[in-house]
């Protein structure tokens, strides 16, 4: 009866709104009052190395999260992707560094060790069907413990940037006369345009977002679920080895058995920007605005004298309104 | 009728354990409404997914255009021109109408998906088929009518020779059955195959031109639908008469206590200033349209849903029901219309769901007491008859009457007395319907009082001791038994403001 008759989703009747999704513009509005509460409360804050500083640590998490957000979108998780991003920084340091061959060699090894985790969920959670949480919760350990075994234990310090070697990092980030020009959101930028088009745009990204929606009926459809649900953990994997050269770019040395942890940014990057839990809806551009989220907190918050524990609590108390406004929108609707 | 189409010639299946298809036979004809008919477990659903390839034949031969086939997937028998249109609607609810219709073979440009392509591809197809959808809203915010007619669509769209509609009507409304009507009507001029699986022994009278019968995974026989009688296919289907004459008056004595009276309820926009009397040991029938409220109202009542205003009284007593937990106490049980999503928990066994509403009396401690759990459990299935091997036996492999069953047994163990019965028959054979009325008759005459929603009107007027008819969310009618009739209720049903 009644039940089935649905109300349009939308909550406003402006169609510019409605085109961008309401969680967007909250979220957008979220980041300028951030920036705007930071700038104010901290004149430290409204400096440039701020806004460099910021970006810095976005490289990783957005790759991660615009990586994540595949799983996600079909109704699965992939907690693998922070122990996974360190794994591939250590693999391709390892190589650059003790094993002296080509940088180039190295952000490939990086790429493959991504990759070949993607693989590995992929055959666990789409092939053989385990639950996503269990088979990347698995994963995850692997691959902490793999990056270990590999390095031998050891942290792994990628060339610096003064080297001819570390040239990867001005991908990242280039001095122009003194000043840091924070060049790699160019290349998130890049990673959105391309994955939204992959997302919205191709029969892959349909289907993924079908399979989200109702595995059964789309598989029903004559649509290889298997094929698309391995596929969403591939391009995880693909990305958290782009995080790991991004995580190298970034940081001057990789401590093995670190990274966990990372992958919650991640996600709650995603969650934030709108994507649900349950699969079936997602945008990567709000993943990207998730992602800002969590570094213009990370980044502002102890600028305000609000040290790690702060974050921590701040940063969680974010991700519950964020969920709680499409728990509530959701209701609403129906 | 035109020349034969598809033929599908001793099938036989079995699964470990159970012979599923015992050398089954059926033919379908071109410009034919061909019904496939059987209790719940006879075989039909069996039938289907082994000519649309999801299970494979131990034996016999399916001839499609004068070819013998086997297809391995229903991707094959879809390309080839085989489609159903299935019971759980198949959809995407976060893609759009256009985009549900033609995934797996999108329009493209180069590697991109050409969703402006597709959506006018979907108009045209409405548009043939004389039905108004925007191709362009996602596929959750229809009606499930509607999403009932975009399956159509996408089944017209794959160049259908026979379509395979899979108990249609279950969820729809009279106005909205008379659409699909049309709709198999224009399909059977098109010369199209059409393959009818329904309970509803009206409509198989309207619409169907044979009828094949099925009983326990074998093959019944084939009947002219207009040269044969209801008796005659139900008869086939079960073995006994069991069909009843509508109710002529009502059993209620006047002067019955009222054990619940609800006054001026209002809750959102779908129940507004909602009145009614229900009195002990009376069978009160709402009725209405898909969409009038009936189930809103109840579930406010019930306190699923939020209540704006309005009063209500158990036996006298002005109560407060915030939420379904007051209305339990109070002695309100309510079986949804949706069983799977609401009624029981389909990964539990009988027994656990036979007492989940009523734990409390069934622990030792801090633990549940299983032995005291399995009596109770076992008294009901005794006294309902529910089919199931043992209490320990899983819900979800009972058969939707049993299903229905253990949601009354979770209630009776309650020993609640006002009992909200919504489409208590949907989705349930006839053998197992005849079952459920004759309980409920049973149960008031016990001193129980149901309140029962049913979009079905043979149903309410074989039932029903009094009737209330809602339209948008008001009450528009309230009729004794013996004044009730399909047209008056239908009158009353349409009465808008």
């Amino acid at each position: 009866m009644g039940n089935n008759e649905k109300k349009g989703n939308a909550l406003t009747n402006n169609p510019l709104v409605n085109a961008i999704g309401t969680q967007k513009i909250v979220v957008v509005l979220v980041i300028i009052l951030l920036a705007i509460l930071f700038s104010v409360m901290s004149p430290a804050f409204r400096q440039y190395s701020t806004v460099v500083s910021i970006f810095d640590y976005s490289y990783y998490i957005s790759f991660m999260a615009i990586g994540v957000t595949f799983p996600l979108i079909t109704g699965g998780v992939d907690l693998s992707i922070g122990t996974g991003m360190v794994s591939a920084g250590l693999v391709g340091g390892y190589l650059v560094t003790f094993k002296g061959m080509p940088t180039a060699v190295g952000m490939l090894a990086a790429l493959c060790v991504g990759l070949l985790l993607g693989c590995f969920n992929a055959f666990l959670a789409a092939k053989l069907e385990l639950p996503p949480f269990i088979a990347t919760l698995g994963s995850m350990m692997v691959a902490r413990g793999i990056g270990s075994i590999i390095t031998g234990g050891m942290a792994v310090t990628w060339p610096p940037s003064s080297d001819p070697s570390g040239w990867f990092r001005s991908i990242f980030k280039i001095s122009v006369g003194g000043l840091n020009l924070p060049i790699g959101f160019l290349l998130v930028i890049i990673a959105v345009i391309v994955m939204s088009t992959v997302l919205n745009k191709t029969r892959p990204g349909r289907y993924i977002i079908a399979l989200g929606s109702n595995k059964e009926a789309t598989r029903l459809s004559g649509i290889n679920v298997v094929k698309w649900q391995s596929l969403a953990y591939l391009i995880s994997g693909l990305f958290t080895g782009l995080a790991g050269i991004a995580y190298a770019a970034t940081f001057q040395t990789i401590a093995p058995g670190t990274g966990a942890g990372l992958e919650l940014d991640a996600i709650a990057g995603a969650i934030i920007g709108g994507t649900s839990m349950n699969g079936g809806y997602g945008t990567i551009v709000g993943t990207l605005l998730g992602v800002f989220v969590m570094s213009l907190l990370k980044t502002g918050l102890p600028f305000i004298g609000l040290q790690a524990n702060w974050q921590q609590i701040i940063t969680g108390l974010v991700l519950i309104v964020a969920v709680l406004i499409d728990v509530i929108k959701n209701a609403k609707r129906a | 009728m035109g020349e034969v189409i598809l033929t599908m010639n001793g099938i036989d299946k079995s699964f470990p354990g159970v012979h599923a298809l015992d050398h089954v036979n059926l033919e379908v004809r071109k410009g034919e409404v061909h019904a496939l008919m059987g209790e719940n477990g006879a075989g039909k659903s069996t039938l289907m997914k082994v000519l649309t390839g999801i299970y494979s034949k131990d034996e016999g031969t399916i001839t499609y255009e004068g070819k013998e086939v086997e297809f391995s997937n229903p991707r094959d028998a879809q390309a080839a021109g085989i489609v159903i249109v299935h019971q759980e609607l198949n959809m995407m609810n976060h893609l759009t109408v256009a985009q549900n219709i033609f995934i797996g073979r999108e329009s493209m440009s180069g590697k991109l998906i050409n969703d402006k392509k597709m959506n006018e591809e979907a108009e045209k197809l409405f548009q043939k088929l004389n039905i108004q959808i925007d191709p362009t809203e996602k596929m959750g915010n229809l009606t499930v009518g509607k999403q009932q007619m975009c399956e159509i669509a996408k089944a017209i769209s794959h160049d259908a020779k026979v379509i395979i509609f899979d108990e249609p009507s279950a969820a729809l409304t009279e106005a909205e059955i008379e659409e699909l009507f049309k709709i198999i009507r224009d399909l059977r001029e098109k010369q199209l195959g059409i393959v009818y699986i329904s309970h509803r022994m009206d409509e198989i009278k309207v619409i169907t031109d044979r009828v094949t019968v099925m009983r326990d995974g074998g093959y019944v026989g084939t009947l002219i639908t207009k040269d044969s009688t209801k008796d005659d296919i139900i008869n086939m289907m079960v073995g006994r008469v069991i069909y009843e004459d509508p109710k002529t008056q009502s059993n209620v004595a006047k002067d019955a206590p009222v054990v619940l009276k609800v006054e001026h309820l209002n809750a959102g926009k779908m129940v507004r200033d909602v009145s009614f009397e229900l009195r002990k040991g009376e069978i009160l029938g709402f009725s209405g349209l898909m969409g009038a409220g009936r189930t809103e109202t109840a579930r406010a009542l019930f306190g699923a849903d939020p209540v704006d205003s309005g009063e209500v009284y158990v036996n006298g007593q002005k109560v407060t029901i915030k939420n379904p937990m007051d209305a339990v106490k109070c002695g309100i049980g309510y079986l949804s219309e949706d069983r799977k999503r609401f009624g029981i928990v389909v990964q539990k066994t009988v027994a656990e769901n036979s007492t989940m509403a009523d734990l409390d009396h069934y622990m030792s401690g801090i633990f549940i007491n299983k032995k005291k759990e399995n009596e109770v459990a076992q008294k009901y299935v005794d006294s309902l008859k529910t089919k199931t091997p043992s209490v320990d036996q899983l819900v979800v492999n009972l058969s939707g009457g049993n299903q229905q069953k253990v949601v009354i047994a979770k209630w009776l163990v309650r020993n609640c007395d006002i009992l909200i019965f919504d489409e208590p028959t949907r989705g349930i054979d006839v053998g197992a319907k005849s079952e459920i009325y004759h309980l409920m008759n049973e149960l008031v005459a016990e001193g129980k009082s149901i309140i029962m929603i049913s979009s079905e009107m043979t149903e309410i007027l074989r039932m029903s001791d009094r009737i209330v008819v809602m339209c948008e969310g008001r009450k528009t009618g309230e009729m004794d038994i013996s004044e009730a009739t399909q047209e008056n209720i239908m009158h009353a049903a349409t009465l808008r403001d």
